[in-house]
C-alpha cells in the first residue's frame, strides 16, 4: 500500500526545484549492512548551494543515506546499489579519497584530533595529504575558522590541543576543518545534537552562511532545525523517501498523511 | 515508621564496616606488592652502593685476585643487546599490533594473534636455545646479534599486543574523520591513529626493553659473555644480567659485592631509560 502511494507522487522533485542546478543527482539508491536493506530504492535530486535536510525518526536510515553520498558507509562493511553522480559524475566510479576532498562531512559528536593543536586541526586535511607551506596554511587557518565562526574565540590559543576547547567550539572547529579543504559539498550528521541551545544557534547561522558557498545536506532530529536552515526537506521512515519538497510547503502544508503526522509529533 | 528507620540504621552501619573492611583490605594487598620492591631496592642499594664509583663505569672487569676495576664492557654491552632487540623487536610489534588492530578481522589475524599470546608465555631459556639453533650455530660461534635476536623474540609479543590494544582503544570516530577529509587510510592510521595511541605504545615499548634488559638465561646460550672490551655485533659480547649471574654464583666475595653493583647498576639504567623514554614521548597536551 505504502508502496502505490510512493509511485503516485513525483518524490524527488520539489516544485522549485526545477530551476536550480543539480549538485547530486541519486537514482534507485539502496544501501546495505550485509544483506539487511537499509536505504530502499531513494531517488532525489540535491541542489547546487542549497541546504537540503533529511528528517525522520530514530533508525530510518537517514545518516547511512548520508554516508553514501561521500562513501563512508562502505568504511564500515556497507554496500549500495543505484547511482550517485556529483556533477554528473558517477561516484562509485571515482577513488573515494579524491571524492571525500570534495565532498566533507561533520559528525554528531565533536571529534577534533587530540594530539594536535587547534591550527593543526584545521589544516590537518591539507597537512596530512603533502601541503606544508606555512604562509598559505596560515591564511588556510584564518579563513577557515572566520567562517567557522571560530576565530575570534581561539586566535590567541591557536597552539592548544583541539581538545581542550568546548564541545560547541570543538564542533564549530570541525567545521573548520571540513572546509579548510575546500569542497564542494558538506554533509552533516546531526551536527548540533550534541549541543546545547546557544552553540546550536551558532551552528545554525553558521550554516546560513556557508550555504553562499558551499551545497550542504544535514541530517536532523530536529524538526525546528530543519524549518530554521533548509530549502528543501525530505523525510524518510524505516529506509523510504516519504516525501521531499520545499521546506516551506513541507511545514505547512505536507503533501502526505505521515509526514503530517511526523511533524506535528503525532508519532516518531 | 520506627521499623524503617532501625532498618536504616542497621544497614547504614553494616554497609560503613563493610566498606571500611573492604578498603581497609586492599590497601593492605597494595601495601603487600610494594614490600617485596621496598626490599629488592634495600639490598640492591645497601649490598651494591660500596663498588659504585667511577671505575665501574669506566674500568674493565680485573682477573680472579685483582681488586677493583669496572664493568664498563658489560654496561655498553646490555646498552647494544637492548639496541639490537629493540631495533629489530619495536618496528615489528609496532607493526604487527597495527595490522591485528586496523587489518586483522580476518583467519590470519586470529592466528597470529594466537600465535603472539602463545609466543609471549614461552620461557625465555627456550627462545635462547631457538636464537642459538637459529643464529649462533648457522654462524659458528656465539654473538651479541644472536642475543639481540633472542632479546627481540622476547619483546615482540608484547609490543605487538599492547600496540594493538592501545590501538583499539582510540575512538572510531578519528579515523572516520581522517577518512573524511580525503586522507588515504594508511597515512590515517599512521598520522591520526598511531599518534593517539602512541602513549600507551610507548608504555608497551617500555615493558618490553625492560624485560629484554633483564634477561639472562637466553643470553647464555647466545652472547656467551666476554671479560674484554668488545662492541662487535658479531663477536660475543659482555652484559650486565650474564655478570651478575657469573659474579654472583662465584665463590670469590670482591666478586659478589660487584655482583650486587650491577645489578643495582642495572635498575639504575632501567629507570634511566624509562625516564627518558617517558620525557621523550610526553604528549604536548594535557590529557
Amino acid at each position: 500500500m505504502f508502496e502505490n502511494q510512493l509511485n503516485n507522487i513525483s518524490i524527488g522533485q520539489p516544485d522549485k526545484i526545477k530551476d536550480e542546478k543539480i549538485k547530486i543527482s541519486i537514482n534507485d539508491l539502496s544501501s546495505y549492512f550485509g544483506k539487511t536493506k537499509v536505504i530502499k530504492n531513494i531517488s532525489l535530486n540535491i541542489p547546487e548551494k542549497k541546504v537540503v535536510a533529511i528528517i525522520g525518526p530514530s533508525g530510518c536510515g537517514k545518516s547511512t543515506f548520508l554516508r553514501s553520498l561521500n562513501r563512508m558507509h562502505e568504511v564500515v562493511g556497507g554496500t549500495i546499489t543505484g547511482s550517485i553522480y556529483l556533477d554528473g559524475e558517477d561516484i562509485m566510479k571515482s577513488d573515494p579519497v579524491y571524492l571525500r576532498r570534495k565532498v566533507g562531512m561533520v559528525f554528531q559528536k565533536p571529534n577534533p584530533f587530540p594530539t594536535m593543536s587547534i591550527f593543526n586541526n584545521v589544516v590537518a586535511g591539507l597537512k596530512l595529504n603533502g601541503f606544508h607551506n606555512k604562509k598559505i596554511l596560515s591564511e588556510i587557518v584564518e579563513k577557515s575558522l572566520r567562517q567557522a565562526a571560530l576565530w575570534d574565540e581561539v586566535k590567541d590559543i591557536l597552539h592548544r590541543s583541539g581538545a581542550e576547547i568546548s564541545g560547541g567550539q570543538q564542533q564549530r572547529l570541525c567545521i573548520a576543518r571540513t572546509i579548510a579543504i575546500n569542497p564542494e559539498v558538506i554533509l552533516m550528521d546531526e551536527p548540533a545534537s550534541a549541543l546545547d541551545p546557544i552553540s546550536t544557534t551558532k551552528i545554525e547561522e553558521l550554516i546560513f552562511e556557508l550555504k553562499k558557498e558551499f551545497t550542504i545536506v544535514i541530517v536532523t532530529h530536529n524538526m525546528q532545525q530543519a524549518a530554521r536552515v533548509s530549502d528543501y526537506t525530505a523525510f524518510f521512515y524505516v529506509g523510504e523517501l516519504v516525501e521531499y519538497s520545499d521546506t516551506k510547503k513541507m511545514f505547512v502544508a505536507p503533501g502526505k498523511k505521515q509526514t503530517e503526522d511526523y511533524i506535528t509529533g503525532r508519532f516518531g | 515508621m520506627e521499623i524503617k528507620s532501625n532498618m536504616k540504621n542497621f544497614n547504614y552501619y553494616r554497609r560503613k564496616s563493610t566498606n571500611y573492611f573492604m578498603i581497609s583490605i586492599s590497601f593492605l594487598s597494595a601495601l603487600v606488592t610494594l614490600i617485596p620492591l621496598i626490599f629488592i631496592f634495600y639490598y640492591t642499594i645497601s649490598k651494591g652502593i660500596a663498588n659504585l664509583n667511577l671505575n665501574f663505569f669506566t674500568k674493565l672487569p680485573t682477573p680472579v685476585g685483582e681488586s677493583g676495576g669496572g664493568m664498563v664492557n658489560a654496561i655498553v654491552g646490555t646498552l647494544i643487546l637492548i639496541g639490537i632487540g629493540g631495533g629489530v623487536g619495536i618496528p615489528v610489534g609496532i607493526l604487527s599490533g597495527t595490522y591485528l588492530s586496523e587489518f586483522g578481522h580476518n583467519k590470519f589475524g586470529f592466528l597470529v594473534r594466537f600465535l603472539t599470546d602463545v609466543l609471549s608465555g614461552i620461557p625465555s631459556i627456550v627462545v635462547g636455545v631457538v636464537a642459538y639453533t637459529l643464529v649462533v650455530l648457522p654462524m659458528k660461534h656465539f654473538s651479541a646479534l644472536a642475543g639481540g635476536i633472542a632479546l627481540a623474540i622476547l619483546m615482540i609479543p608484547t609490543i605487538t599486543r599492547t600496540t594493538e590494544e592501545m590501538i583499539k582503544l582510540v575512538p572510531q570516530s578519528y579515523r572516520e574523520a581522517g577518512l573524511a577529509l580525503g586522507i588515504p587510510k594508511w597515512k590515517t592510521t599512521i598520522s591520526i591513529v598511531l599518534k593517539t595511541a602512541w602513549k600507551g605504545i610507548a608504555t608497551g615499548i617500555l615493558l618490553g626493553l625492560s624485560r629484554a634488559a633483564g634477561e639472562t638465561a637466553p643470553l647464555l646460550f647466545t652472547t656467551l659473555g666476554n671479560r674484554f672490551w668488545s662492541t662487535n655485533v658479531f663477536q660475543p659480547i659482555a652484559s650486565l644480567t650474564v655478570y651478575i649471574y657469573e659474579y654472583s654464583t662465584s665463590p670469590f666475595k670482591d666478586w659478589n659485592d660487584q655482583a650486587w653493583t650491577a645489578a643495582l647498576v642495572l635498575i639504575l639504567l632501567i629507570s634511566v631509560l624509562s625516564l627518558t623514554f617517558r620525557i621523550i614521548t610526553r604528549s604536548k597536551y594535557k590529557s
